[in-house]
């Protein structure tokens, strides 16, 4: 037999060789190019998105103030500091008829301005403000002051450049008065949901937000969790196990709007679960997380070396005390992982969230778990809807919120994760 | 192959002499035979040295003595194992009791991604040997200094076990192992890793811990397997060759494969 290679030493410096040698290179060279501008793209789409969202609903956290002024003592009739402080203060600012007053003011100072216009000048939000600032110091009571009052939302998007032609004009002679001024809009951060774009707040959607991740955590990171465990190190291989395996990936391929159907059938007509609260919401979004944090879990399961689990099987480990002591401190790295991205993704959801009601009409943040409720992306939504123009902003406000949230909680979950990398 | 094993789960209580007796063991991985029909009797106080060619199923026979070949799916174990007479395989045998009295050393060192200290401690805590941290320190320092760690490690008990050597990891994992206090030692090339002084220390402690324990040890070096030993066992292609005193089997070998793989002719 002479089929032995002929051992000749390499000759690293012959053409070919050369050849091959520059062929590396260059492929070296074209991989890392690609990969670079693969992050520049997707750092650009993400800096681009910023940058409008930033633009567009920057002024969304302000509010157009427009000056009134109100002759208290004379349209009240003499009201004292006294009689609406103390204990039936908030009855006796209620008595007061502030929306009369303020109309009355209203007339008195831009009557004719406000006629020849034919454009409302306060949001309705406006009595409100006054019955507030009232409660605040009831001396104004027995004072002829100038007030800063949310301007009409008309007024409040013309100042902001965004107007229509008639509200614009308006604008502009109340500016040259020096009668406008802006602050930050609190309300916005405190208030929730109304047909007035000027008192329209993200709170009571944020609050729904919150609770409905609660559920959804609550849920579906345990059971997803033992599921995950359980499967991996426990269950036979067979049949069924094969098929539990296939049904779980499929269901994480599932269209979200499935999920938001079953959740109508299940929790609201079998269960007769409160329609569009935190609760049924977080029940469906669980469902449909649940998978993926299975999946994930799964993976990172498989990938504890069996070398750990042989060592602490050696030293006598219970197959129980092997999973808590070793394999799911090892796992949950990459478990958490797979948690950011469902929970990232069941907040961002909104078709099944309307399925199940949540796209009600809801004025109050929702306070348990089984009321009426919206959540972030549905409010988006429904405020992307809106005809009247002031609504963008507002939009896009609740946008950077939304996207503020998402951050915050993957900032929490990296953190989780990097404290619990092991370093091999 | 022409199988005809049967009552094999026969054996005299007689044999509850020796620490461990295994009749007519076979393990198959699915189809394939692994162990062929491997009788061997183990005493305590005594080291017994599996040597022959790689792949020639060591490990395989070695793991079936504390079950460690229930972890792979595969794996089947016929015949009889006895531990002080109480058959191992027996469904109500407690594993992880077997495994606590039957410690094993592996062939690839594997520390838990955790300090030197908790390595160690691991074992007696969950076993609850120590009463207090001040016993556990003490477990863990004595199980540290016998398998010749403890002066390397001593001022870096914190730091993480996989940052160490290959051969400090091997050492690692025998303190770790002696730690719970084993009747039996299974020990899969423990010095495979290993330097001339390492070795010599991890020799030394052999030799110490044999007046009170009963070991088996997997070697390729038969310098090694002579240095320690008092029995020997030659396995090849799965069957037990020759099993006898360890210095006939180097001196005087029945079989001429046995006197081959000794001698150097084949492996
Ligand atoms: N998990 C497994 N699945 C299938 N076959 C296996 C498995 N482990 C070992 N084998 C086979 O069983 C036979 C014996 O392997 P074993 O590991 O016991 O050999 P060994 O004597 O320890 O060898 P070495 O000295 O190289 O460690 C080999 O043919 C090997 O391929
Ligand atoms: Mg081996």
């Amino acid at each position: 037999m002479n089929n032995t290679i002929d051992p000749t030493p390499t000759d690293w410096n012959s053409p070919e060789m050369q050849k091959r040698i520059a062929k590396r290179y260059a492929s070296e060279k074209r991989f890392k190019l690609m990969g670079l501008s693969a992050v520049i793209m997707s750092t650009a789409f993400l800096i681009f998105l910023l940058i409008t969202m930033l633009g567009n609903g920057f002024s969304g956290f302000q509010q157009t103030n427009a000056k009134l002024e109100i002759d208290f003592p004379s349209m009240t009739g003499g009201a004292s500091a006294q009689s609406i402080s103390g204990d039936g203060a908030d009855a006796a600012i209620r008595s007061m008829d502030i929306a009369g007053i303020v109309a009355i003011a209203v007339d008195n100072q831009y009557g004719d301005l406000a006629k020849d216009m034919d454009q409302t000048l306060f949001s309705s939000g406006a009595d409100r403000r006054v019955a507030a600032m009232l409660k605040a110091d009831p001396s104004l009571v027995e004072q002829k002051v100038v007030l800063e009052l949310p301007a009409d939302a008309a007024i409040d998007t013309a100042y902001k450049g965004d107007g229509l032609k008639k509200a614009e004009e308006l604008t502009q002679i109340l500016d040259e008065k020096g009668l406008l001024t802006t602050e930050f809009n609190l309300s916005f951060l405190t208030g929730s949901d109304a047909s007035d774009p000027a008192e329209a707040g993200i709170w009571g959607a944020f609050k729904g937000s919150l609770m409905t991740m609660v559920i959804t955590i609550l849920l579906a990171f345990p059971v997803g969790v033992l599921s995950a465990l359980y499967l991996e190190e426990y269950a036979p291989k067979n049949r069924w196990t094969d098929l539990i395996e296939v049904s779980i990936n499929n269901l994480a391929a599932v269209p979200s709007i499935i999920f938001g159907l079953l959740g109508l059938v299940v929790f609201l007509s079998w269960f007769n679960m409160p329609r569009s609260s935190a609760l049924v919401g977080g029940l469906t979004l669980a469902l449909m997380t649940m998978p993926i944090i299975v999946i994930a879990g799964r993976n990172a399961v498989k990938s504890v070396p069996p070398s750990i689990r042989e060592a602490a099987l050696g030293v006598g480990a219970s197959p129980v005390q092997v999973v808590f002591h070793h394999v799911l401190p090892l796992a949950l790295p990459g478990i958490l992982t797979g948690t950011i991205i469902g929970m990232a993704r069941a907040l961002g959801e909104t078709a099944p969230l309307l399925l199940i009601g949540m796209r009600a009409f809801v004025p109050a943040a929702p306070s348990g778990f089984s009321e009426p409720s919206t959540v972030l992306p549905v409010q988006i939504y429904l405020w992307s809807d809106e005809v009247s123009r002031a609504f963008v902003e507002k939009t896009s406000a609740a946008i950077i919120i939304l996207l503020l949230f998402l951050m915050t909680m993957n900032a929490v979950a990296i953190y989780l994760r990097n404290r619990f990398e092991t370093r091999w | 192959m022409v199988e005809q094993k049967s009552g094999s789960n026969t054996i005299e209580n007689s044999d509850s002499t020796h620490k461990i007796t295994a009749r007519n063991v076979n393990v198959f991985y699915d189809a394939k035979q692994a162990i062929n029909d491997v009788s061997i009797d183990v005493d305590m106080e005594n080291v017994t040295a599996f040597i022959g060619p790689s792949g020639c199923g060591k490990s395989t026979f070695l793991r079936t003595i504390n079950r460690m070949n229930d972890t792979i799916p595969s794996a089947r174990v016929e015949g009889d194992i006895r531990l002080d007479g109480q058959n191992i395989y027996d469904p109500a045998m407690d594993v992880v009791q077997l495994r606590a009295r039957v410690g094993m050393v592996f062939q690839k060192p594997n520390p838990f991604p955790k300090s030197i200290y908790d390595n160690v401690a691991y074992g007696p805590k969950i076993h609850g040997l120590a009463a207090n941290k001040g016993e556990l320190d003490i477990i863990v320092e004595r199980s540290l200094q016998r398998a010749g760690l403890w002066g390397e490690v001593k001022d870096r008990l914190s730091d993480s076990g996989t940052a160490l050597s290959g051969g400090q990891q091997q050492r690692l994992c025998i303190a770790r192992a002696i730690a719970v206090d084993p009747e039996v030692i299974l020990m899969d090339e423990p010095c495979s890793a290993l330097d001339p002084i390492a070795t010599a220390k991890i020799e030394e402690l052999i030799h110490e811990l044999r007046g009170k324990y009963a070991i088996i040890i997997v070697t390729h070096n038969m310098q090694q397997a002579a240095r320690v030993s008092q029995r020997t066992a030659f396995f090849h292609l799965g069957t037990l060759v020759e099993f006898g005193e360890t210095s006939n089997i180097f001196t005087n070998p029945q079989e001429t494969r046995t006197q081959d793989y000794i001698t150097g002719r084949y492996g």
